[in-house]
């Protein structure tokens, strides 16, 4: 079963990245861009039983591993 | 004086700790291999520099879960002298053996330079070495060097003296800003609440020698193993 994971930076959390292209974007004439945030998007496939069960799972390796919650916010995709 | 060296795959500053610690200081130093090392007979842990894991998800967040990390974990659990340089502050970050986190440089470049430190707290295992100097340059080289962490963190951090080196103006009146990385309120190096983990980006080994210009990093070395020696002296 697959479940999509995506990390963003937290609220706050400067993304100098996200940053960087926005001045990018306005440098290309796109003024009404006003911000960009950059994340990350993952896909693990999961065998288990059910869609519960797998969401659970990428929580729950998502909070250990994939996702710093210092720095961090993940969801899971539906 | 043992010291453990930490080799990560990805490592690329351990024979640079090893020269300065076996070669130069003439320290025993232990060659720890991140899957089946131990840190048996071990009186301080070094994890060094470099892109464990090749900085993949995240710097040292990889890392992080290697066997030699549980060890480590329960190395400086027990009171053990723990110094992470670079992308072993990193990994002591994302293990929660150090509070906040290190990200990309605000300037998103990687740095490459010799920076001046303040030594913000002498009284430490880390750096009572350091006798009569209040400030010290070190070579730093890092993408993601700049420290982040809350608020309330910061002022803990402050408050209870953690912050051990900051970043203070340029080296040279013409250099660029003192504080390479846009760490919170210039922060270059802390430690955990106990004292005896330390977390620093600058590369005190890189400065050991005096033909290479600088022999400002070996208090760093000097202070673990008198803080070691002191120890032993004390019966258990």
């Amino acid at each position: 079963m697959t479940v999509k994971i995506i990390v963003t930076h937290k609220p706050g959390v400067l993304d100098p990245q996200g940053q960087t292209v926005l001045k990018n974007l306005h440098q290309l004439g796109h003024k009404e861009v006003h911000d960009v945030r950059i994340g990350k998007y993952i896909e693990i496939d999961i065998d288990v039983a059910t869609r519960e069960e797998a969401e659970k799972k990428a929580l729950e390796i998502s909070d250990k591993m994939l996702a710093n919650p210092v720095i961090e916010s993940f969801r899971v995709e539906p | 004086m043992v010291f453990a060296v930490v080799t990560f795959p990805g490592s690329n500053c351990d024979r640079d700790c090893i020269w300065a610690l076996e070669s130069v200081l003439g320290y025993t130093v232990r060659k720890v291999f991140h899957r089946n090392g131990s840190l048996e007979s071990t009186d301080a842990v070094v994890l060094p520099g470099g892109f464990s894991y090749g900085d993949y998800l995240r710097a040292g967040a990889l890392a992080r879960f290697s066997p030699i990390m549980e060890e480590v974990t329960a190395f400086a659990k027990d009171g053990g002298i723990v110094l992470g340089i670079c992308n072993g502050f990193q990994i002591l970050c994302e293990a929660g053996l150090l509070p906040g986190a290190l990200v990309r440089n605000r300037s998103l470049k990687f740095v490459c330079r010799e920076v001046r430190l303040h030594i913000e707290n002498r009284s430490t295992v880390f750096t009572s070495g350091y006798k009569n100097e209040q400030e010290i340059l070190l070579p730093i080289a890092h993408s993601d060097g700049q420290y982040i962490a809350d608020d309330e963190t910061l002022d803990l951090l402050e408050h209870e003296k953690r912050v051990v080196f900051r970043y203070r103006g340029p080296v040279r009146p013409d250099a660029p800003d003192g504080n390479p990385n846009g760490s919170a309120r210039a922060i270059a190096g802390l430690m955990n609440e106990q004292g005896n983990v330390l977390g620093m980006m600058p590369h005190p080994e890189r400065a050991c020698e005096s033909r290479f210009g600088r022999i400002d990093g070996m208090g760093v070395f000097a202070s673990i193993a008198e803080a070691v020696a002191n120890r032993k002296m004390i019966p258990a």
